[in-house]
């Protein structure tokens, strides 16, 4: 499968997430930008604790070496790397390869990173 | 140097264990054998019914045959002692083992009390005491749906709930006319069956049973002696202990006229060879059924075998517990038997709390208590009584509710005092342990024991460490978060020194890490207190809880509600309309929320611009019901048009909220004004409550209602506007100044050195000389008010937020509403899978999710 061109670079939020449609799922997309670092990190925007697609809009940061995106609706903490849930190992979101390129912000079905669901 | 003694302990149940451990602590070489009974070693018998709710007899162990190995303790199991050859000093089991002794400890305990009542000795009429006993109970629960216990006193109500937790219909039989007559007076008794009946256990007090026979529905039937009976398929005695005292009587020991083993205190029996202890043993004439003063008798005969002078001088039978989930305390004198004695009695019937202290006539003495429901003042109540100390003035203020400045100060206590009873740890042991270099729980608690038995002193404990660590000047650490090694009042410290305007700047200059959910907003909020920056300002976005950010409150299913400002709850009919016509072209739910303004439900992200250009074009501003900040002032309708008032309230009302409308703060701010005494706008719940009266206005401060509610103080009284208005500023920058995160005022206040006489220094004496500055600082936040949602309308950049996707104009499928009274709610879970089965997902398109699709359905 193919890279997919989401959004413009200006349409994402420092330190926030955005939200993007992508092969009919719902995607979190996360950019950090903190002290010479800018990364970019996709995973699913539904919050399975809570039941409700609102990860897009947590609040982004990190607990030890993990970064985090902390559940708006119950305050969870899921590893935008893994996917895993800090405080529930056993719920696992899905990860999606993002990239930038020419200004455009892309997105690719990930499979391998599935594997720390079995963790 | 003396030869090595022989010392044989007869009993290992948890005072002869704590004997044994006990001795050979103090006595490495002590040549030690115990004679055990049941087929296993000591097990914690106070919390036996934590057996039947998945606690293992693994989990309920003391101690296990490798410890004793260990410690080179001779032990033999199921081992049943005979006879007691005094004269050669020898032992004689039922297998014919011998063992010569010579010291002998009885420490045989007791067993549960039958009555003589016909029909007792039938197979499903079974008795709770040992691990065995609960194994019977359990099989024949399994072959029973209805269950009796025959005794109301406090194991009787422990073997209810092993019954109940079992799974029967469970009934409990009292011959007295209340529950737990010995340690509740009759009204505590009362409120204790009431609150047991409702947790589903019937209750029959005043009823002796005199037969038991052969039932119609159930396997037996009880027949009580005024013509009534009861129906069970089991019966569980526990009408009380009788000690086990036949060995001692047979080789000729004395016993008491009831039954118990004759101890001096000592604990020596009338053989100086011999000594009992724990419920076997009778001490002026006196039985012992709790395990502290069993524990105590254990030391005390240590003590006389390692040439110690400790005696047996009694015992406290205070107990706390929770019996089927019902809180119960009992200390001292509960029945008020002292003559002149005094009681004070505080019930409430609703939450079913029901709490009496019993006080010497003078007044200056506490002598007993009873509490039932709510047992948060033992603690307290028992250092007084255990320590003599003088009562305060008021002493019913131990027990009304809301009265944790009365509580007794962990400081104040005596080093003498017991803070753990069950091991007999005073607070100089923790203090003492503290010097040895201890210096967290954990550590005092393996060192001192202290809280290792029944664990009812387990905050007690902590008070008086945190209260010594305190004295002791060792810093209590109250950083924020990883990310930050500071308080929140030392973050904005730092921040308002430095001049510091972002997040990132503060990060990379006093912190670490890439912050998290706890220190972002927290710093959000100490920037616009600060520096009152639009609060979606590009670098300050990413601080923001999804409700800053999108200056609506979510719900559960991702949707928004929408509170416009309705300063003094003060309203038009065209703005009402505004409001109404809203709600309806965007098919919002509407409801009236208890600071009187209008909350509209279920807005979608993409939804919130469009209603709020409506809102703010009609004059609306936010309402900040998102933030941690001024929420509402509420008002009654005062002099204006009240009969009663004497003051314009809701002038007043409106003039503040407009004031500190915006005002980021520490936690929400909730105000009110009344118009006169009768305080309809209950001022005396919120964080600043004003009240009129003839002569201007008395202002009311560090109220809260909500999950714990607080009586505001009344901070100053008859102001003048201007001086009302200069103390609120004050008042409110000195608290978001040093509160911590997310404390609400009311507990601010409880926590600032000096309470409330130091707030009226600062404040009203301006003893710290902060007071200008303090006004000068709310000054520049006033005149810097913005409406955030009228900044968000005029910001495309900001406004690109609000949709549900950033490559598609959908709304979000997941978010699917319902009909109920003739509004929206979200659907449920169910609701949507039903929904989701007959259309497929991925052929909806938005417009195919009219809010009444599922009503049609149904």
């Amino acid at each position: 499968m193919a890279w997919t061109d989401i959004c413009a670079y200006e349409d994402l939020v420092e330190n926030s997430g955005i939200c993007a449609l992508f092969n009919g799922c719902q995607v979190a997309v996360f950019l950090l930008q903190q002290q010479g670092r800018q990364e970019l990190y996709a995973i699913g925007n539904y919050d399975p604790v809570g039941g409700a697609n609102v990860l897009s809009r947590g609040i982004v940061g990190s607990v030890g070496e993990q970064i985090v995106v902390a559940s708006p609706l119950y305050k969870q903490h899921f590893n935008l790397s893994t996917g895993q849930c800090l405080e529930q190992p056993e719920v696992v979101l899905p990860v999606y390869a993002v990239k930038l390129q020419h200004g455009r912000v892309w997105l690719h079905a990930q499979q391998q990173k599935q594997q720390a669901s079995a963790a | 140097m003396q030869q090595t003694k022989h010392i044989l302990v007869i009993g290992n149940g948890m005072v002869g264990h704590h004997f044994v451990e006990q001795l050979r602590a103090k006595d490495p070489q002590a040549n030690i054998t115990v004679l055990c009974g049941e087929v296993r070693l000591a097990y914690d018998r106070v919390h036996l019914s934590g057996y039947f709710s998945g606690t293992s007899a693994e989990q309920l162990a003391l101690t296990t045959e490798e410890a004793y190995q260990a410690a080179n303790i001779q032990y033999r199991l199921n081992c049943w002692v005979e006879q007691i050859d005094r004269d050669q000093q020898l032992v004689i089991t039922r297998q014919g083992g011998q063992f010569y002794y010579d010291k002998l400890v009885l420490a045989t305990g007791s067993y549960a009390f039958v009555p003589p009542i016909p029909g007792n000795e039938q197979p499903h009429c079974l008795v709770y005491r040992t691990l065995q006993d609960l194994d019977a109970i359990a099989q024949s629960a399994a072959q029973s749906k209805v269950g009796v216990v025959i005794g109301g006193g406090l194991l009787g109500l422990e073997a209810a709930n092993a019954l109940k937790q079992l799974g029967l219909q469970t009934h409990v039989v009292e011959f007295a006319p209340q529950l737990m007559a010995v340690q509740l007076d009759q009204a505590g008794g009362q409120m204790l069956s009431q609150k047991i009946t409702e947790l589903g256990v019937q209750v029959h007090t005043g009823k002796a049973t005199q037969a038991i026979v052969a039932g119609a529905e159930c396997r037996y039937q009880l027949q009580f002696a005024d013509g009534e009976s009861l129906e069970t398929d089991l019966v569980l005695f526990s009408a009380g202990i009788r000690p086990y005292d036949q060995l001692a009587r047979s080789c000729g020991l004395a016993v008491g006229d009831r039954g118990g083993i004759v101890v001096n205190d000592q604990c020596q029996t009338s053989d100086p060879h011999i000594y009992a202890i724990g419920e076997c043993a009778l001490w002026q004439q006196k039985i012992f059924g709790l395990v502290a003063p069993g524990y105590q008798m254990a030391r005390v005969v240590v003590s006389q075998l390692t040439a110690g002078g400790l005696s047996f001088t009694g015992a406290d039978m205070s107990t706390k517990l929770k019996l089927l989930g019902v809180e119960v305390g009992s200390i001292g004198d509960a029945h008020a038997r002292t003559p002149g004695a005094l009681s004070y009695v505080f019930t409430d019937p609703r939450a079913q709390v029901y709490k009496k202290m019993v006080v010497s006539k003078d007044g200056k003495r506490l002598l007993g208590a009873v509490l039932v429901g709510d047992t948060s003042n033992y603690d307290s109540l028992l250092q007084y009584a255990l320590n003599d100390m003088l009562l305060p003035k008021q002493p019913e203020q131990l027990i009304l509710p809301a009265a944790s400045g009365a509580a007794v100060a962990a400081l104040t206590l005596p080093n003498s005092a017991t803070i753990c009873s069950c091991h007999n740890v005073a607070k100089g042991d923790i203090v003492a342990a503290m010097d040895s270099g201890c210096c967290d729980l954990a550590s005092i608690k393996s060192c001192t024991k202290a809280s290792t038995g029944c664990g009812g002193c387990t905050a007690l404990l902590k008070s008086v460490v945190d209260d010594e660590l305190k004295s002791r000047g060792v810093e209590v650490k109250n950083h924020l978060c990883e990310h930050f090694a500071y308080s929140r009042q030392e973050l904005l410290h730092l921040v308002q020194v430095g001049g510091i305007k972002t997040f990132a700047e503060l990060l990379s200059r006093h912190g670490q890490g890439l912050g998290c959910d706890i220190c972002k907003p927290t710093v959000g909020s100490i920037l616009a207190s600060s520096w009152n920056d639009y609060v979606l300002k590009k670098p300050h976005v990413g601080l923001q809880d999804t409700n800053d950010t999108f200056l609506a409150n979510m719900q559960k299913d991702g949707s928004y509600s929408v509170v416009p400002r309705i300063a003094g709850g003060e309203i038009t009919a065209e703005k009402l309309l505004v409001i109404g016509q809203v709600a309806l072209d965007f098919n919002l739910y509407t409801k009236i929320t208890g600071g009187q303004r209008i909350d509209l439900f279920g807005a979608r992200l993409e939804q919130l611009p469009a209603i709020w250009q409506r809102l703010v074009d009609a004059g609306f501003e936010t309402g900040h019901a998102y933030g941690k900040s001024l929420r509402t002032v509420k008002s009654c309708v005062g002099s204006t048009w009240c009969r009663y008032g004497v003051q314009d309230s809701v002038g007043q009302a409106i003039a503040i909220e407009n004031r500190y409308k915006g005002l980021r703060a520490p936690h929400k701010i909730k105000m009110a004004v009344s118009g006169c005494t009768r305080e309809c706008a209950e001022a005396q719940s919120k964080d600043i409550g004003i009240i009129a009266t003839e002569n201007g206005w008395n202002l009311y401060v560090c109220g809260n209602g909500g999950m714990r509610p607080r009586h505001a103080d009344l901070f100053a009284t008859d102001l003048d506007t201007d001086t009302l208005i200069r103390y609120i500023d004050r008042i409110l920058m000195f608290y978001i100044k040093t509160a911590d995160r997310l404390q609400r005022t009311s507990v601010w206040l409880e926590k600032l050195d000096g309470g409330l006489e130091y707030l009226r220094q600062v404040i009203i004496d301006d003893q710290l000389g902060i007071a200008q500055e303090l006004e000068n600082q709310m000054a520049a936040l006033v005149n810097t008010y913005a409406c955030e949602w009228q900044a968000t309308l005029d910001d495309p950049q900001a406004l690109k937020r609000f949709r549900q996707f950033v490559n598609s104009p959908q709304p979000d499928p997941n978010i699917v509403f319902v009909e109920e009274r003739a509004q929206i709610r979200p659907a449920t879970a169910e609701e949507k899978r039903r929904w989701q089965q007959q259309i497929p997902v991925t052929q909806l398109s938005t417009s195919e999710l009219p809010a009444t699709a599922l009503v049609e359905e149904k």
